[in-house]
């Protein structure tokens, strides 16, 4: 308070415009999630008339009833929950070694790799030409595109690099060196347990990608049954297809029509609930991912 | 004496493999990953060239030059789908590029540290909803009995058609995408901005700078560089719209002002079969942006002497 009195006025003004400034900006972001939760368990009718605006009223959980009872959500979720899980693990297989290797000085023809490398992230085939080599890999309409595509990220693995450059002395690499120790051994027993932030930091970077990732799903796979749970809730947000017509009967049909709107609200929350939930544990992780990028600058 | 002397060149590259080996096995997995997702893709280029019939394959196809590139060129769609595109991109790319900026500066002046907490927990979080999910939002919203609309009407605004307008989709696309982005975009600068050593700052602070000059005078010339690349970063991506939000908030009536390239190519490409075609409009997009980066970059390094390489 002393301190703000000595403040010229100047100083006042531009510190009240910063302070509500993020304010909104957070107001504006942080409304319509909280909105979300309170019209997804609120009697329909009180939020189409606008009276749920800050707390729930006429607190009803009939939209979940429906949602559970949906079997596209169900096979949706064991979908993306396989695709992420086996997507994760091959993305860390794939980029951590990797994204080691490249960061040691001893490695010949590393440069040409990373230059390799950078060209991807500027210039790609295109659509049509992945498609056709997805295609003639047998691997259109399967589980296993889902898994592999977005299972490395030229972007994470320079993270992994420059991670690994800063991190790891070339001192200990050394004296491992001295005592016998060959390189896939000090890669497993000294690296990788020194690694834990960055490994972490891969592992949401790619779980989170998996779990979010629509557009593969939309290219690659026709059949329903193998829809992660973005494309079910493309018919349900998007396209407006709150209710599978197939399963059930019409007399629900008028009342699932009543509640469409508590089902869209209520499918959010269901599919963004693991990262949700997650969010405010790891957050600080996901951040420091962007640091170590920006190192490199 | 010239054949030892070979031995021992060999001798020495075996050694070295004998030694390292284990490193070329650990970036095996990540070759097979960008030579079949990357790079054979890039082979299959040609298609673009040819008159792609899956009985002949890529190879055997015949060529026909740059017949499709002339059918879009020519065809009516040409001059939506480009301007489309490049508008939409060059609005993302205005609105969205000094927001975060402005944020990391500003929450940067913020001394209360409950209070810039949890307004980065909370500005960061859009970045990890999913595009179905964050374009499902926005149409439930802003539909005409939406919340938006609710809210207006209690402060006596009568209901805006928010959706049913078709020129507002390009709004709508745009300043979704800055709330989205405003909080994880403005990490980098935060980052590099808490490196600035507070002595410039105290120094500053003596000489009776106020707050607003030292923003001025020391946090922005402090974060130019990364300005610049970002900048030269987001040039490259100018063509590169986001296929899926563009796709998601895509209906019958806004098509005119919301069909860009990448869907359009999605379109007549994997829906419609036309491969050769959309593969020429594809790596039209591509061409484009790449000269679009190297200009840029060209720019930067003239006029900042920060580039990319």
């Amino acid at each position: 308070m002393k301190k703000l009195k000595k403040m010229s006025k100047s100083d006042r003004l531009f510190l009240f415009i910063v302070y509500t400034t993020v304010a909104l900006i957070s107001v504006m972001i942080l409304y319509p999630l909280w909105f979300v939760i309170i019209a997804s368990i609120s009697d329909p009718n009180l939020v189409a008339t606008g009276e749920v605006l800050l707390l729930p009223k006429g607190i009803t959980f009939e939209g979940f009833k429906y949602i559970f009872r949906d079997p596209r959500i169900w096979s949706g979720y064991y979908n993306t929950i396989r695709y992420t899980v086996v997507g994760t693990m091959l993305a860390l297989f794939i980029t951590i070694p990797a994204g080691y290797a490249l960061s040691r000085t001893d490695m010949k023809g590393r440069g040409i790799i990373m230059k390799l490398l950078i060209v991807t992230k500027y210039f790609s085939g295109g659509l049509i030409p992945t498609y056709l080599v997805v295609d003639a890999l047998g691997l259109v309409n399967t589980p296993y595109v889902l898994m592999i595509l977005g299972s490395f990220s030229v972007f994470n693995l320079i993270l992994c690099r420059t991670y690994f450059l800063n991190t790891m002395p070339v001192e200990l690499q050394e004296a491992a060196e001295i005592d016998g120790c060959g390189i896939f051994q000090y890669f497993m027993k000294i690296v990788i347990p020194l690694s834990k932030s960055i490994i972490a930091i891969m592992v949401l970077y790619y779980a989170v990608g998996h779990w979010n990732s629509f557009f593969n799903g939309l290219v690659y796979v026709t059949d329903s049954d193998l829809y992660p749970l973005q494309l079910i809730l493309r018919d349900i947000l998007i396209t407006g297809q709150s209710v599978d017509p197939s399963t059930v009967d019409p007399e629900s049909l008028e009342l699932m029509k009543q509640i469409a709107r508590t089902i869209q609200y209520g499918v959010i929350i269901v599919s963004s609930l693991p990262v949700l939930v997650l969010y405010p544990f790891v957050q600080k992780h996901f951040v420091k991912g962007v640091m170590i990028g920006s190192v490199k600058g | 004496m010239a054949n030892i002397k070979k031995e021992k060149g060999n001798g020495k590259l075996l050694r070295h493999l004998k030694r390292t080996w284990v490193l070329y096995l650990f970036i095996l997995p990540m070759i097979i990953y960008i030579v079949l997702f990357n790079y054979l893709p890039m082979y299959g280029i040609q298609l673009a060239f040819k008159d792609y019939r899956p009985t002949d394959g890529i190879w055997g196809s015949a060529w026909v030059g740059l017949e499709h590139f002339k059918t879009f060129f020519e065809s009516y769609q040409f001059k939506d789908l480009l301007w489309n595109t490049l508008s939409l991109s060059f609005y993302s790319l205005i609105a969205g590029f000094p927001m975060p900026i402005i944020f990391a500066l500003f929450l940067n002046y913020i001394t209360k540290k409950r209070f810039k907490k949890t307004a980065q927990m909370i500005t960061y979080a859009p970045h990890f909803i999913s595009t179905v999910v964050y374009c499902g939002m926005i149409l439930i919203f802003l539909s005409s009995d939406g919340i938006i609309n609710q809210l207006l009407m209690i402060l006596g605004i009568d209901p805006v058609g928010f959706l049913s307008n078709p020129e507002n989709f390009r709004h709508i696309y745009v300043w979704s995408g800055v709330l989205q982005g405003i909080g994880w975009g403005s990490i980098m600068y935060i980052s590099v901005l808490t490196s600035v050593g507070p002595e410039l700052h105290e120094a500053a602070t003596v000489d009776g700078a106020s707050r607003f000059q030292r923003l001025i005078y020391i946090d922005i010339p402090s974060i130019m560089p990364t300005m610049v690349i970002m900048l030269i970063m987001r040039a490259g991506e100018i063509m590169d719209l986001g296929f899926e939000k563009a796709f998601l908030l895509q209906n019958s009536i806004n098509l005119e002002y919301s069909e860009i390239i990448s869907t359009y190519v999605y379109k007549i490409g994997i829906q419609g079969g036309q491969f050769s075609y959309s593969a020429a409009i594809g790596l039209f997009n591509n061409v484009i942006n790449l000269l679009l980066l190297v200009v840029v970059n060209k720019i930067a390094k003239r006029v900042s002497d920060v580039s990319l390489w």
